[in-house]
């Protein structure tokens, strides 16, 4: 009999209670955001749990029932605010395929640059971070500069840093200028180096492997049950990953590897979201080879030709008509949506992240879902 | 050899001849619904089916329709078989005086918290739900704010004092 079972024959305030209970949170420095959970614990083992979320729920689904496409693009930043680009960016595919709006190659590729630099940003927060909660710090210092020269690439593609708001339906709002360029080839050549010293500090290290080796462990069966998905699936040992079974962005032009551990425990997550960066860095050298071999009139594409939803650009709108009427249109909602129903999903940082959007036909959406990796188990 | 589309839709047919109905395929996602008594059958015949395998819940939520009579309110079921890879929608409608949809719980663990959370936004009742109770908004609330019935504040009003903005008063623009 499970010590949860035990406990439901006893009666209220029993002397044979072999738990304890403990209040954690809802503002508690390790559980990294706010929420309640009043645990029933054996020693150090969990054995029993009730969660209080939505101390800062935002109900975005309601607001996004009022607001143009475009304007929905910033609430996706706050879903995830470690690796926003991958929230906008499937967000702005979610529109462009019920738009039925066809990208350029070259801004499929460095969608990808942008995607897996979030992916890269979203996962050294979450390893270095266990270090933090195991008693490392180092790691966590030591990374955060590269996390910084992230930001900086996005500093110069979109303005702004942490919620991005980047890109626009229909490509990017400007074109990658030089400077984002040699940055990011500055962050290809120093980071591999980086990413292994970080590993030479936890990967074998004695005191990290105790904390963390079979803790949270599930097996696959379980853990698809749950609705499991991302680097927590795939440390449990099942190989799903979005990118490779509905490829989107043309993720199925560029080689990669999709890493899987065994036991589903904190030592596997770690070790999967770190080969992951592996992979993401290899994913933005193959994607920016791919750029540059783009060539004049080639080279200066960054957004689909779709003037009813791509926001024209500001020398345009005071001079030409059409780009004015187009501006207007769009800045003021009244472009509508063609009917229908669209589900899409991109690989987040920590999982399936898939926007469900229902469309009739006005301006707009009629109901959004969000599939929010994490809420879900 | 893959499944298609066309396979799932021949063999839910053979199963349930007249109950599952609605055949669309938007987007390329099979599309279908049923009525709500037979939710769970259909679900369980998705889930066991040596074929169909549609073993893992994507996502779970509800739309509210309030110009349907009678059934106002949908939820709907995305399902991805993932051995075939191939996501398909199931949806169920409800009457929104008497929401009862019965829970999928037993079937995919991972509906426990979108049934709690549906019902907190929409107000259905799952039935045999082991702990339902509202999960995002407080316990006290006494109404369903994600229904139609509840419109976003208008933009454009003017009554609305701003005057702790530093934008003028409410008679700023008169």
């Amino acid at each position: 009999m499970s010590v949860v079972e035990h406990h439901k024959k006893l009666p209220e305030g029993s002397i044979e209670k072999r738990t304890t209970t403990l209040n954690l949170g809802p503002t508690h420095p390790a559980t990294h955001g706010v929420f309640q959970n009043i645990l029933e614990v054996d020693g150090e083992r969990i054995v029993d749990a009730e969660q209080t979320v939505g101390y800062i729920h935002r109900a975005f689904e309601k607001i996004a029932e009022r607001r143009p496409l475009y304007q929905i693009t910033p609430l996706t930043d706050r879903m995830n605010y470690c690796s926003s680009p991958i929230n906008n960016m499937g967000w702005h595919m979610t529109c462009e395929k019920l738009l039925g709006i066809t990208m350029p190659k070259r801004v499929d590729y460095l969608r990808i640059i942008i995607m897996e630099l979030a992916r890269i940003a979203d996962h050294l927060i979450c390893n270095s971070v266990i270090g933090v909660d195991t008693g490392a710090f180092t790691g966590f210092l030591y990374v955060m500069q590269y996390r910084e020269l992230i930001y900086e690439i996005w500093e110069e593609v979109c303005g702004s840093r942490l919620t991005t708001n980047i890109g626009r339906i229909g490509g990017f709002e400007r074109n990658f200028n030089d400077i984002s360029f040699r940055k990011l080839e500055k962050f290809l050549n120093e980071y591999p180096a980086v990413l292994k010293e970080f590993e030479n500090l936890f990967t074998r290290n004695r005191i990290f492997m105790e904390r963390t080796q079979g803790v949270g462990g599930i097996a696959a069966d379980r853990a698809l049950n749950y609705g499991f998905t991302g680097p927590n699936l795939r440390a449990a040992g099942v190989d799903y990953d979005v990118r490779v079974h509905s490829p989107y962005s043309s993720y199925d032009d560029l080689e990669f590897e999709v890493p899987v551990g065994k036991t589903g425990d904190v030592y596997d997550r770690f070790l999967v979201r770190n080969e992951e960066m592996r992979q993401s860095l290899s994913l933005i050298t193959q994607a920016y080879q791919k750029v540059q071999e783009f060539k004049g009139k080639d080279a200066e594409v960054f957004h689909a030709d779709t003037p009813e939803y791509y926001l024209p650009e500001k020398e345009d709108v005071y001079t030409k008509m059409e780009a004015l009427i187009y501006h207007f249109k769009i800045i003021m909602g009244e472009t509508v949506m063609p009917a229908g129903e669209v589900y899409h999903c991109v690989e987040g940082g920590n999982g399936e992240l898939g926007f469900y959007l229902i469309s009739d036909g006005g301006r707009t959406p009629y109901r959004l879902h969000f599939r929010r990796p994490c809420f879900i188990y | 050899m893959a499944l298609t589309n066309e396979q799932i839709k021949l063999r839910l047919q053979e199963k349930f001849p007249e109950e599952v109905t609605g055949f669309e395929e938007p987007f390329g996602m099979l599309t279908f619904s049923a009525p709500k008594e037979l939710n769970l059958k259909v679900l369980q015949f998705l889930y066991d089916d040596t074929e169909l395998k549609f073993q893992f819940l994507t996502t779970l939520c509800a739309v509210h329709y309030p110009e349907k009579m009678g059934e106002e309110l949908t939820v709907v079921y995305h399902l991805h078989n993932l051995v075939d890879n191939v996501r398909i929608r199931f949806k169920v409608t409800t009457d929104i005086e008497k929401p009862d949809v019965f829970t999928i719980t037993n079937i995919y663990e991972a509906a426990n918290w979108l049934e709690r959370e549906t019902y907190d936004f929409y107000g259905i009742n799952f039935v045999g739900h082991p702990n339902l109770r509202r999960i995002l908004n407080v316990e006290e609330m006494d109404y369903f704010p994600m229904r139609k019935e509840f419109p976003l504040e208008d933009q454009t009003r003017r009554d609305k004092d701003d005057e702790m903005f530093g934008r003028g008063g409410s008679n700023f623009f008169n």
